[in-house]
């Protein structure tokens, strides 16, 4: 251990960054044999790197890089070749624009900090402080990007297409890393297959092994040390294709489409009469894929009961609605970890991260999905990574069953509890509420503010063809609360009594753009017209950093039978006959963008804030995310 | 025949759909009423007068929300008057040739109008005219005057005021009747326009359907200018669905969108083209509703909005927020089943007032600042220049004196 010592420095600070980590046996056994350091790090020095705000958490940084910053000289000395080998300048952007990646906007500070302990600490050009990077350097940046495409594609499922697109490559990730691992084999394979899922941690748990980490990297035996860039750029190779290009899979590459298909468990034939602008969105025949999936139950072996049957739920619509989506996956997640043993010869962190990618790309088949189960997905997967190695199965899966049930309870209920309290104190007495399709969170704000007997009035406006709003109406009739039903054609007729506009969304995007059922664009600009302020009631769990100007680079299609048939109205079948004409579409648009300036305040569980706050709010809930 | 009784139930019942087919429907009645009316021996002009504007008072008060009624009643006052105005001057020129003794006023008035009478020789359309007189006579007060004084000059001159009687009843008809024609041939005047306004590979966008919109979208067709239609269905009607079927039997490129989906949309319209209700004096449009929504889009996104009636649709009266006054409310199964809703509205029972409304309107009121071309049978028009359009077609005094005769 003493003798490791000196060389950690090597990897220096970056290396809190550092997202490989090969624990070999001796980490492991360091890290079995005190689970409590681990703990002590990951609380306190481990804190900086992970501290995605400024703001926040800046000091304690300081102390941490000088302590490091004695070890610099040895690093200087330590590797000479690499100073020639690596250019400063070469260096500090890919550093920074490591930190970028992470959210972080530490990247400079941090590099200031080193700099100035680097000069006070001994006479040591900078060159020499920062050469020594790019030994630790090239392998964590690798690493680390790597680690964060990863959970990106798998967790930004956010990108409804995302976890597809990952799909596809996956075969050929695969079988580079059966390469790597024969590769591996002559080392060991246990250092092979543990060395993977660290990768796939999260900063703060990299920066928590620091100590063995390091020692690893530099004392740890040759064959490790070659193949975790080897690995890490093999992978990133893998994922660059996938993720790099474009956040979601576009369905205009046909090639790419092709692959899917050929992948594809839900088998869904193309609708005839594509609309043209939205070729890029997959657009399929809806209800063929449900007695073809019902025929596929017995061979789907991978797919747990639990997710086939919400799958199933999603794609026949039962189940609606970003948190009723998010919870209903949540829970099917929990019974497959529930139900998950360990294969042999294989670890959980990296094996129930596939069989969860799995059950992702099946649900994404069904329907793709939204921003705040990508959001959920993301975060489960940091959780499995986050898990120990040498945790029992047992106490892995309770411990994920119960972050599960934390995330559904933190950030769903309680953060919708939050944010009921927040929005009742804008409802006065005889106002005039107006709201679109059917919010969850709004109809809980308005029985509650019926329970505490507010006078008001609400105004539901609906839309073609869910009619979501009805069933609002209904419930908000039954608690007995005074209600004017209508549709949204005429939301500029009812919009002179109305005092506030009261909306969900699906997600909100971080130029503030409010991403939500189709409609909601309309119903807030129309209340901008008139001068009514308009409340957007969203989890900050919706939120979401991607931003998008438009409906129409991403979105969602329905079915477009719906548009044809009118629901109720069987007078009105003009299109029935015409709809396999090649002149007609047929656009069932699911979500539509509004922009920020026709929202007035954004209701979150941290407070109400103007839309221009929406990248503040991921950056400070990034760092929650990463702590839950 | 016509009936009276029989049109003003249609209109009660709201049989007739369409503005275009009221106006076509409401000139031809008082054509028959004028046909029939009895020409008394003195003052028949304001006789005829006051037997169409009887007949109108009926008519707008059978549907006071179909303006294209009221329009037309104006517009045939209109021509009564003019028609009386031509006739007296005509008479006037044939008097100031024989005698010489004439009054002030009728030497005033005789040149002046004689103008207007040649004017109404080429009536086919009212464009020139309009203009002409415009600039002659700008005042319009001073029409009636005239024809008040045209009155005392008919008592006077009481020799060939039988052969005047029936020149004056059938000039009327006859005018009528070019006002009938006009009406049918708007789409035509309208559409041979729409080559100038849509290009190629152009992207257009409406909602609901009108007929005016979908014969202009055709011409363009015609013209095999190939460009891509979107069709809000426009709920709770679904005209959308119609015009969309109307459009892809034309072989159009039509694409059906809700009306939820026109702000995710007009972001890639060029152009949004829509029919309206009506035409207020103040460059306002009633329209099917939705419009409004649709206007404050296109404005969002600086797409033209573009208003394509006939001019039977310019309608002089303006009444303070007309999305309120000019409406009508449809009944709430268009938006909701009943069968499904009736314990809800159990309900409101229980406590007095009902807690459930539903609230269907057919018409949004889309102010002149998001209009940005109005396209009618004289060609296009900027929305603040439909006042002087309304002008033209209807005189000052019957605005005036239909509201005293409704009120």
């Amino acid at each position: 251990m003493d003798l490791r010592r000196p060389n950690r420095p090597v990897i220096g600070p970056k290396v809190r960054q550092v997202g490989f980590v090969t624990p070999d046996s001796s980490s492991v056994a360091a890290a079995a044999s005190s689970s409590n350091p681990t703990v002590v790090a990951t609380t306190s020095p481990g804190s900086p790197p992970s501290s995605l705000s400024p703001v926040m958490i800046p000091p304690p940084r300081h102390p941490s890089t000088e302590i490091n910053n004695s070890h610099y000289h040895h690093i200087g000395s330590y590797n000479p070749s690499e100073q020639i080998l690596g250019s400063p300048p070469v260096l500090s952007p890919s550093r920074s624009s490591r930190f970028e990646a992470d959210g972080s906007d530490f990247g400079e500070d941090d590099e200031e900090s080193m700099a100035l302990s680097g000069v006070g600490g001994g006479m040591t050009p900078k060159g020499s402080l920062v050469m020594p990077q790019p030994v630790a350097k090239t392998e964590p940046l690798v690493s680390e990007t790597n680690k964060r495409d990863s959970n990106v594609s798998k967790g930004k499922g956010a990108g409804p297409s995302v976890a597809t697109k990952e799909k596809l490559t996956r075969a050929e990730r695969r079988a580079a890393q059966e390469a790597q691992r024969a590769a591996k084999a002559a080392a060991k394979e246990a250092a092979s297959s543990g060395g993977v899922p660290p990768a796939s941690k999260q900063p703060k748990t990299s920066t928590k092994l620091i100590p063995q980490q390091k020692k690893d990297g530099i004392a740890g035996s040759g064959p490790t040390q070659a193949i975790a860039p080897a690995g890490s750029i093999e992978k990133k190779q893998g994922k660059k294709e996938v993720v790099a290009p474009h956040p979601r899979m576009q369905f205009d590459d046909m090639t790419k489409v092709g692959k899917l298909k050929k992948r594809a468990v839900v088998n869904q034939s193309e609708a005839r009469n594509r609309v043209e602008l939205f070729r890029h969105l997959p657009q399929y025949e809806h209800g063929t894929q449900l007695p073809d999936l019902e025929l596929k139950y017995f061979q789907l072996e991978p797919i747990h009961p639990s997710v086939y049957q919400v799958g199933l739920q999603f794609l026949s619509d039962k189940i609606s609605g970003g948190n009723a989506r998010c919870i209903a996956m949540l829970l099917a997640f929990k019974e497959v970890i529930q139900d998950y043993t360990t294969p042999p010869e294989k670890t959980l962190t990296r094996d129930l991260t596939t069989k969860i990618n799995s059950c992702v790309s099946f649900l994404t088949e069904c329907r793709p999905l939204s921003v705040s189960m990508g959001n959920a997905i993301r975060f489960l997967k940091n959780r499995i990574s986050s898990i120990p190695h040498n945790l029992a199965d047992k106490e892995a899966k309770s411990s994920l069953q119960s972050d599960i049930d934390r995330f559904i309870n933190e950030k769903i209920i309680i953060a919708g509890k939050a944010i009921v309290e927040h929005g009742v104190s804008k409802i006065r007495d005889r106002d005039v509420l107006l709201t679109y399709g059917s919010p969850s969170v709004v109809e809980s704000i308005f029985a509650y503010a019926h329970e505490i007997k507010k006078n008001f009035r609400v105004v539901v406006v609906d839309s073609r063809p869910k009619h979501e709003g009805q069933n609002l109406l209904r419930r908000l009739v039954e608690r007995g609360i005074q209600c004017t039903y209508t549709h949204i054609n005429a939301v500029s007729y009812v919009m002179h009594e109305v005092t506030r506009v009261f909306l969900g969304a699906s997600s909100v995007l971080s130029n503030g753009t409010v991403y939500s059922r189709v409609g909601t664009a309309c119903v807030a600009m129309v209340a901008h017209a008139f001068r009514v302020p308009v409340l957007v009631c969203c989890e900050a769990y919706k939120f979401h950093d991607r931003v998008q100007l438009d409906s129409i680079c991403s979105n969602e299609l329905g079915d477009p039978d719906a548009i044809s048939k009118v629901y109720g109205r069987k007078d009105l079948d003009y299109l029935d006959s015409w709809a396999q004409n090649e002149n007609l579409q047929l656009l069932n648009l699911k979500y539509d963008a509004t922009p920020s300036d026709y929202v007035s305040v954004l209701v979150t569980e941290q407070g109400m804030l103007p839309p221009t706050s929406v990248p503040v709010i991921i950056r400070e809930y990034g760092i929650e995310r990463l702590w839950t | 025949m016509p009936d009276v009784s029989d049109f003003i139930l249609k209109l009660q019942r709201r049989r007739i759909e369409g503005s275009h087919a009221t106006a076509r429907q409401t000139a031809e009645l008082l054509r028959f009423v004028v046909s029939q009316h009895r020409m008394p021996h003195t003052n028949q002009t304001a006789s005829l007068l006051e037997a169409v504007r009887a007949v109108g008072e009926q008519l707008i008060a059978a549907n006071p929300v179909e303006l294209a009624v009221g329009n037309i009643v104006r517009r045939v006052l209109h021509i009564i008057r003019e028609e009386d105005s031509s006739a007296v001057s005509f008479e006037g020129l044939q008097i100031s040739e024989k005698s010489d003794d004439e009054e002030d006023v009728e030497r005033k008035g005789g040149p002046l109008l004689s103008a207007a009478s040649v004017a109404a020789a080429s009536r086919s359309t009212l464009r020139p005219r309009s203009l002409q007189t415009l600039l002659e006579d700008g005042p319009a007060p001073i029409v009636p005057s005239n024809s008040s004084s045209n009155g005392d000059s008919e008592g006077r001159s009481k020799s060939d005021k039988s052969a005047r009687s029936k020149r004056l009843k059938h000039a009327v008809i006859e005018a009528i009747n070019l006002l009938i024609e006009e009406i049918n041939s708007c789409y035509d005047d309208i559409s041979e326009q729409a080559v100038e306004h849509i290009h190629h590979k152009q992207v257009i966008l409406t909602l609901g359907r009108s007929k005016t919109v979908k014969e202009f979208l055709y011409a363009a067709k015609q013209k095999n200018r190939s460009f891509r239609v979107f069709v809000a269905e426009g709920a709770p009607r679904y005209q959308g669905h119609v015009l969309a079927k109307e459009l892809i039997q034309k072989g159009l490129e039509t694409t059906v969108i809700t009306d939820s989906a026109i702000f995710a949309m007009i972001s890639r319209v060029n152009m949004v083209i829509v029919g309206a209700h009506a035409i207020m004096a103040n460059g306002g449009v009633i329209a099917p509703v939705g419009m409004n929504m649709l206007a404050l889009a296109a404005q969002r996104h600086a797409v033209p909005f573009v208003v394509v009636a006939g001019s039977h649709k310019l309608c002089p009266l303006y009444s303070h927020s007309p999305e309120v006054l000019l409406n009508e409310l449809k009944s709430p199964s268009d938006l909701i089943d009943f069968g499904e809703f009736s314990d809800c509205m159990d309900f409101g029972a229980r406590g007095g007032a009902p807690l459930m409304h539903v609230v269907n309107p057919t018409f949004d009121y889309v102010p002149p600042k998001l209009v940005s071309l109005f396209i009618t049978d004289t060609g296009g028009h900027n929305a603040s220049h439909m006042y002087k359009l309304i002008a033209d077609y209807y005189s000052a005094d019957d605005l005036v004196i239909k509201r005293t005769t409704t009120s």
